[in-house]
């Protein structure tokens, strides 16, 4: 394939430029960061608009009078809006909750949420390709409450098996499931089982967390009633994740953490909670990174979304193809054969080659790949593996990165060959 | 910089593609333990006879994991076997003080195990023999606890024999 077919959604050498990380050289050449699906890496924009923030008005949000404080909770108000618009959020100001991270954002719909819907006799639906941060909340909420826990299956392709799926959601209060799985790359038909859930009378809550970074997100089209995800995997800071919740649902739920900043009174006898978002926001919120992820989705919305998608299935095709090529048999591609129904993450297994041992191969050639189970355990069991190498594209990925991927397979197959 | 040869000797390599001591032995009378690595998933099984004098009759290692945890595991099993459960332990710390990222020296190549354990004390003299050619890898701190993964699993063991056998 050439260069040009490849880079005609936008200029990826042009993008690369505006990332000071990759600039870096290690070990004699140019560093291969192949795990943006573990987190992203920064353009020069977002470091300075924190950088920024600290330099000119680095001051405590929704307090202060002084003009400082004033101008950092106009930015922290206006990245809240910006993030929201982002993802078609129909009322940002208030569905918006900064949190932590994608995992907060999970907790906080289990604790809340959950907390005052969930109980004897309830089910909560999941599938097997979550991420532990959708699975363990459920699992410590069920420990309190004693609802049901079912799972939804999967195909010999890692996609979602909806043979039983009307049985799969009688009775069920609430689906939890992931857009986009972070260790084969599957996309979830959520619009279509967003229906069917509505239908069954159950709500949904999306982990976004590897497809707001990717794909254009419309939270209104999807239909979810919730969705998590994390500023880190979409080239905005670490610390900073979202929740986006429905209005009504939001007014209904409890508190969840608490402390300053979530009240509207507080007397000798209780509290009073303040309203969505506030409600979900007790303490300082990390505003540098919040002013950070609006730099970032500014950074996302000027590539343009459907770009950014563009240029992925097109790296990905890319990938499959020159990886199926190379090394046939020898090497399984976990997840969707078919770029279209996939996301840029491919899980891969040498044969005879322990994904630790792969990936201190790749090291070796400044390629940064992801061994392990990727915090989604049940699914490598029902891959029938304990751990897979996960290579993950981004915007700033561009065929040599394959390439140089491909290189560093065979000099592994070479070293480890039996 | 450390290379690859570094933490890829060849006897490393070697028992990784031939694994000694590899499968099951019936419990009681030997005791199982398991041991896992959550950063990677490995999984790792040992099964531990030990007779009424307190010395490892027969060892046996199941699971699965990457080549340094899978010959760290083969070479423990080949090391301990006829071992008294003191001997057992003297063995772990001693190759335990070789995995510390703060004693162990990284300019030696020394194939004998005179170290100083965690709390810097002096580690008895033992022989590690084969399992010296692991010494490498505590210039990879990730993959310590691959290569410590089948001892901190064979230690619980150790504990379950001598409940059973008091010396």
């Amino acid at each position: 394939m050439s260069t040009a077919e490849v880079t005609r959604t936008f200029d990826v050498a042009k993008v690369k430029a505006d990332f000071p990380l990759l600039q870096r050289e290690l070990k004699g050449g140019p560093i291969h960061y192949l795990d943006s699906a573990a987190s992203s890496q920064k353009p020069q924009v977002v470091i300075d608009a924190m950088t920024t923030y600290y330099e000119t008005i680095n001051a405590n949000v929704h307090r202060g009078v002084y003009e400082i404080a004033e101008a950092a909770t106009n930015a922290l108000e206006a990245s809240r809006v910006r993030v929201g618009r982002f993802i078609g959020a129909p009322n940002p100001e208030t569905e918006v909750i900064f949190s932590k991270n994608a995992t907060e954002s999970l907790n906080l719909v289990a604790r809340s949420w959950g907390g005052a819907n969930l109980g004897p006799g309830d089910a909560v639906l999941l599938t097997q390709l979550e991420h532990h941060a959708n699975i363990v909340p459920w699992f410590q909420l069920q420990a309190e409450k004693g609802f049901e826990i079912r799972w939804i299956p999967l195909t010999a392709d890692a996609q979602l098996d909806l043979t039983d799926i009307d049985r799969l959601l009688d009775g069920v209060k609430l689906l939890a499931l992931t857009a986009m799985s972070n260790v084969t790359g599957t996309l979830t038909p959520v619009r279509e089982l967003t229906e069917k859930a509505h239908a069954a009378g159950a709500l949904v809550c999306l982990d976004a967390c590897q497809y707001v970074p990717h794909l254009a997100t419309d939270v209104v089209s999807l239909g979810v009633d919730f969705a998590a995800f994390s500023g880190h995997k979409m080239l905005g800071p670490t610390g900073i994740g979202v929740l986006w919740g429905r209005e009504a649902l939001l007014d209904a739920m409890p508190t969840f953490l608490g402390g300053g900043g979530m009240i509207l009174n507080v007397t000798l006898d209780g509290f009073t909670p303040a309203a969505p978002p506030a409600k979900f926001e007790a303490g300082t919120p990390p505003v540098a990174e919040i002013i950070g992820l609006h730099a970032a989705v500014d950074y996302l919305d000027a590539l343009g979304m459907d770009a950014v998608r563009e240029h992925e299935v097109t790296i990905t095709a890319y990938a499959l193809r020159t990886l199926t090529e190379r090394f046939g048999e020898a090497l399984t591609i976990h997840g969707p054969a078919e770029p279209a129904a996939r996301g840029g993450v491919l899980s891969l297994a040498m044969e005879g080659i322990h994904p630790h041992d792969l990936a201190q191969v790749l090291d070796e050639h400044a390629v940064c790949v992801r061994p392990g189970h990727h915090c989604a355990k049940p699914l490598m069991k029902v891959l029938g593996v304990g751990a897979t190498a996960r290579a993950s594209f981004y915007v700033y990925n561009d065929t040599d990165d394959v390439d140089a991927l491909a290189d560093a397979l065979g000099e592994a197959a070479d070293f480890f060959s039996f | 910089m450390p290379g690859l040869e570094d933490l890829y000797r060849e006897i490393i390599l070697d028992h990784y593609r031939s694994p000694r001591n590899r499968g099951e032995l019936e419990t009681p009378p030997a005791t199982r333990t398991e041991g896992f690595n959550p950063l990677c998933g490995d999984e790792i099984v040992v099964y531990l006879d030990v007779d009424a004098s307190g010395t490892v009759g027969d060892i046996r290692i199941g699971g699965t994991g990457c080549s340094i945890s899978q010959s760290s595991a083969s070479m423990m099993s080949a090391a301990v076997k006829g071992k008294t459960l003191a001997e057992v332990r003297a063995l772990t710390r001693a190759f335990k003080g070789m995995m510390s990222l703060h004693e162990s020296s990284l300019d030696t190549d020394g194939e004998s195990g005179e170290e100083l354990d965690a709390d810097g004390e002096p580690v008895e003299d033992v022989k590690l023999g084969d399992l010296g050619a692991l010494r490498g890898v505590v210039k990879f701190p990730v993959r310590i606890k691959c290569a410590t993964l089948a001892w901190n699993t064979l230690m619980q063991g150790v504990d379950e024999a001598a409940e059973a056998h008091p010396a």
